[in-house]
């Protein structure tokens, strides 16, 4: 099976993606982006602030 | 004819003692539990879980092997008999497990069932939180994340847990729940940053549906640990074995999507069911189950098809369709009581409409299924600050998404659908459910707990202070319901009168 054949679709190009969604923005489209933005700005408050110490830290060893 | 599903899960938790350099995590584990359970007997509460009850290990044999016999080699799980084990009101075990806090929910009769005693976990696990953070000194606190890695190849388990008919070979079992664990992924993964197998990079696979698939190995097995299997074969039924297995399920993701947990315990019952009445004529077997596992997990797009031994190919939505067609005319040609009527039709409603999602637009599913929702805020996050895959600050959006705390969870922003209320499930916290014979155990517990001095799956022992021990068997998981003993318990006012009448 060939496993490198698969699309990756979080990884497409930004610029092909910007080419594909920028020429009609539904007004859903919109309404869903608007309301994403909000969530980021909300999140943007509570993330971890040194990211890179809390990754290397969490560690779990000795699970099932 | 199907029996019925008794289910459950039992989750292992990430956690951490912050703010105290280096920590000990069965240490912290044990601070946990000990600060919760510790805090509500404090209280004095009739529905608090009793420390003096441990958990009796009577009949545990994790080395059994529904195969039969274990291959040489195997490594069958211990049991670990000295560190925190407390068994609470609603029937549920809390404990410490190796280096982990787990809880097990007490037996649930219906998917519905398992979604609110998860959602008391959860409740359980943030007051253990709060109650520790008083114990700690200023600055610390114990963080308990509910995921099933620690993105460094460390991984811990969400099992589930399903009773079934003895009577079916375990080799029919086998069959059908490989392709049904290996395709369900696309509705049960929580979502993971990049990949913790080997040789396999962030540009390789940047994100993935599951936090588990990287750590399958083997097809089918006893272990849980190590060379963990998509099958595994621990046959240890806590019940009467003549009768009955427990069909152990160790592939699975923790959920925080109510919807997904639900999906995942309910397909599987379905499925399981189906085993059990014969009704799945076609096998769905996947030339290399283990990389097709790992394969679906890293294909986002859910177009890949797979290579099946009869030469033909599927992809995980076809199985899951075939699959949801079959149970939709078991629905109407045997029925669903096995899986509970009223759950079981909203199950396949719910299931069609997600796969429905996942065929047409997977990110309209970002309030139903964890993957999708961590997907969209994490992917969000990375175009507003133009960030690469293997930037630190996914990777701590990823295990934040997870963290219980509720001022710090991400999915709790993530505006995700819930099916239960916040007072059902705070009522679960010490309730047991009225229709396993959880009921028994937990109603005992409320009542007499100083005279009980052990309890586990399928017996309580009590100390009546006369004669020796009396152990009260529970070996069917369907009697001790609020049906069969609510009146009993309620005439008895102690529990040798209990006794008296159980004839034991």
């Amino acid at each position: 099976m060939a496993e490198r054949e698969q699309k990756k679709k979080p990884a497409r190009e930004k610029g092909e993606e910007e080419i594909a969604e920028t020429p009609e923005p539904s007004e859903k489209g919109e309404k869903l982006k608007a309301e994403l933005d909000d969530l980021l700005d909300e999140i943007d408050d509570v993330l971890e602030t040194n990211a890179e110490d809390f990754v290397k830290s969490y560690v779990q060893k000795g699970g099932q | 004819m199907a029996i019925t599903k008794i289910c459950g899960i039992e989750t292992e938790f990430g956690i951490l003692l912050r703010g105290a350099g280096e920590s000990n995590p069965i240490a912290a584990s044990s601070l946990l539990i000990n600060a919760y359970v510790n805090e509500l007997a404090r209280a004095g509460s009739s529905f608090g879980p009793t420390p003096k009850v441990g958990w009796d290990f009577e009949d545990e044999t994790p080395g059994n092997d529904a195969r039969g016999t274990a291959p040489a080699g195997t490594m069958a799980p211990e049991v670990e008999t000295h560190l925190v084990n407390a068994v609470l009101t609603n029937g549920a075990r809390y404990y410490v497990d190796h280096a982990h806090p787990e809880l097990s929910t007490p037996e649930c009769a219906e998917a519905r069932s398992v979604v609110k005693f998860d959602r008391s976990a959860e409740m359980i696990l943030v007051r253990s939180m709060e109650a520790a953070k008083r114990l700690l000194p200023d600055g610390q606190e114990i963080v308990v994340y509910k995921n099933n890695s620690d993105r460094k190849g460390n991984s811990y388990g969400c099992h589930e847990n399903y009773l079934m008919d003895r009577a079916v070979p375990f080799g029919r079992v086998v069959t059908h729940v490989m392709p049904h664990f290996i395709t369900r992924q696309i509705f049960t993964g929580a979502g993971k940053v990049g990949s913790e197998a080997p040789g396999i990079s962030v540009a390789d696979v940047p994100y993935q549906l599951t936090q588990r698939a990287d750590f399958f190995e083997e097809e089918v097995g006893l272990e849980t640990t190590l060379k963990r299997p998509i099958v595994n074969t621990r046959d240890e039924p806590h019940s009467d074995a003549q009768k009955y297995r427990r069909l152990h399920v160790i592939c699975g993701d923790a959920n925080l999507s109510e919807i997904a947990t639900y999906l995942k315990v309910g397909t599987t019952a379905l499925v399981l069911s189906m085993v059990e009445d014969d009704f799945l004529p076609r096998e769905f077997v996947f030339n290399a189950p283990v990389a097709v596992m790992r394969g679906v997990s890293y294909d986002t797009t859910l177009r890949r098809a797979w290579e099946l031994v009869d030469g033909t190919t599927a992809t995980a939505l076809d199985v899951q369709w075939e699959l949801f067609d079959r149970a939709r005319k078991y629905a109407e040609e045997v029925g669903l009581e096995c899986v509970g009527d009223d759950v079981g039709r909203d199950v396949l409603h719910r299931w069609e409409t997600v796969l429905a999602g996942l065929e047409s637009d997977p990110m309209s599913l970002a309030d139903q299924v964890d993957w999708v929702a961590k997907y969209r805020l994490i992917d969000g996050y990375r175009e507003r600050h133009d960030l690469s895959w293997d930037d630190a600050r996914l990777a701590a959006m990823d295990l934040q998404y997870h963290d219980l705390r509720p001022a710090k969870s991400l999915a709790r922003r993530a505006g995700l659908q819930t099916l239960v209320t916040d007072d059902e499930a705070a009522l679960g916290m010490s309730e047991p459910p009225s229709d396993t014979r959880a009921y028994f155990r937990g109603k005992c517990l409320q009542k007499w707990a100083d005279d009980i001095v052990a309890a586990n799956w399928d017996s309580l022992v009590f100390d009546i202070g006369r004669d020796p021990l009396r152990r009260v068997p529970m070996m069917e998981p369907t009697r001790g319901t609020e049906a069969h003993v609510g009146s009993l318990l309620a005439g008895c006012a102690t529990p040798a009168e209990l006794l008296d009448k159980l004839g034991s």
